[in-house]
């Protein structure tokens, strides 16, 4: 099934769910609901063949709104054709539904989303750290955490 | 009966040390433990082209056996409570390298989960710069820490209980 086939599945099948579809340099990239995410990524697994989830991450936009987006990078063993999921997902309610019940590998990467971007999954099955140390504050990844750590002034260079 | 006075600074204790620091000197195990790709050069100084072996350094992979740690690469705040506790683990005496420009300062990494120098934590004995250092400057590095082991002071005193040892 070529991409465009997808889309055009997925757009029958959800209707308003889907918020924005565009293309770029042969990329497509279809943005959803975060509230029907799972339902999303069941059918695309299931009816349409994306059976591969290659990459699961967050993306801040910080400054707009909503400031967070979900992106879900889908690929098809079967016909070799990719499809970039994203949800938008608020500040002040950085949460969304786990895929982890569509595609296992989620289950790792969407700990790696909470680690470091601060995107909680709901009913996720392990909701611990990854990569950072358990008791660590904060999340790096996000625009407003300081580089250097909050803790320590960045170096100016050894002439300062 | 016997010795009242405890070994001072006399002609025998100074060969006694001698001996001490020559065998510790020439015997310098150090633990088989990587972080980064400083590990490699650490792996090439240790293999056959640079062969550390000829100054009786040989790698021991537990830390009850080792005399050395070698900091070969980043040291991030996770890995951190390893390294302390490996190097709490050794006897001592104990010696610390840093080698590269990571475990000396951070490196490029000033970022919030890297350690700023391994010298915040451990007490470093030798600095090894470079990015990684080639094994000739992990060989110099080694070699200057053997010299600072024939400097020492005490050292057989203390290995009987007597005094402290003085470091070189």
């Amino acid at each position: 099934m070529s991409v465009q086939a997808a889309v055009d599945k997925l757009k029958a099948r959800f209707g308003d769910t889907v918020l924005e579809i565009s293309e770029f340099r042969g990329e497509t990239t279809v943005v959803v609901k975060k509230e029907e995410i799972v339902a999303v990524c069941t059918f695309l697994k299931k009816d349409v063949g994306f059976n591969f989830l290659t990459d699961l991450c967050g993306v801040d936009y910080m400054g707009q709104s909503p400031r967070f987006m979900v992106v879900y990078q889908l690929y098809n063993i079967g016909t070799h054709t990719r499809l970039r999921i994203k949800a938008p997902v608020a500040e002040n309610d950085a949460r969304i539904e786990t895929v982890s019940g569509v595609w296992a590998t989620a289950n790792w990467l969407e700990r790696e989303c909470w680690d470091l971007m601060g995107i909680a999954f709901n009913n996720h099955p392990d909701p611990r750290r990854i990569l950072l140390p358990e008791d660590w504050v904060g999340h790096p990844l996000r625009k407003d955490y300081p580089v250097q750590g909050p803790d320590r002034e960045p170096y100016q260079g050894r002439l300062q | 009966m016997g010795v009242e006075e405890t070994l001072g600074n006399n002609v025998i204790t100074t060969s006694l040390d001698k001996i001490v620091n020559w065998s510790r000197a020439s015997s310098l195990w150090p633990l088989t433990f990587g972080l980064a790709c400083c590990a490699i050069e650490m792996m090439a100084t240790g293999a056959a082209r640079f062969d550390l072996d000829r100054f009786g350094v040989l790698f021991r992979a537990s830390p009850r056996q080792a005399d050395v740690i070698i900091i070969a690469g980043t040291v991030t705040k996770k890995m951190l409570p390893v390294i302390q506790t490996v190097y709490e683990q050794m006897p001592e005496p104990r010696y610390v390298i840093a080698m590269g420009a990571c475990a000396c300062s951070g490196g490029i990494f000033d970022t919030y989960s890297t350690v700023q120098g391994v010298d915040e934590y451990l007490p470093v004995d030798v600095y090894i710069p470079g990015c990684p250092p080639r094994p000739e400057g992990l060989l110099y590095g080694i070699m200057k820490l053997q010299e600072q082991i024939k400097r020492e002071r005490n050292s057989f005193g203390a290995a009987i209980g007597v005094g402290e040892r003085i470091a070189g």
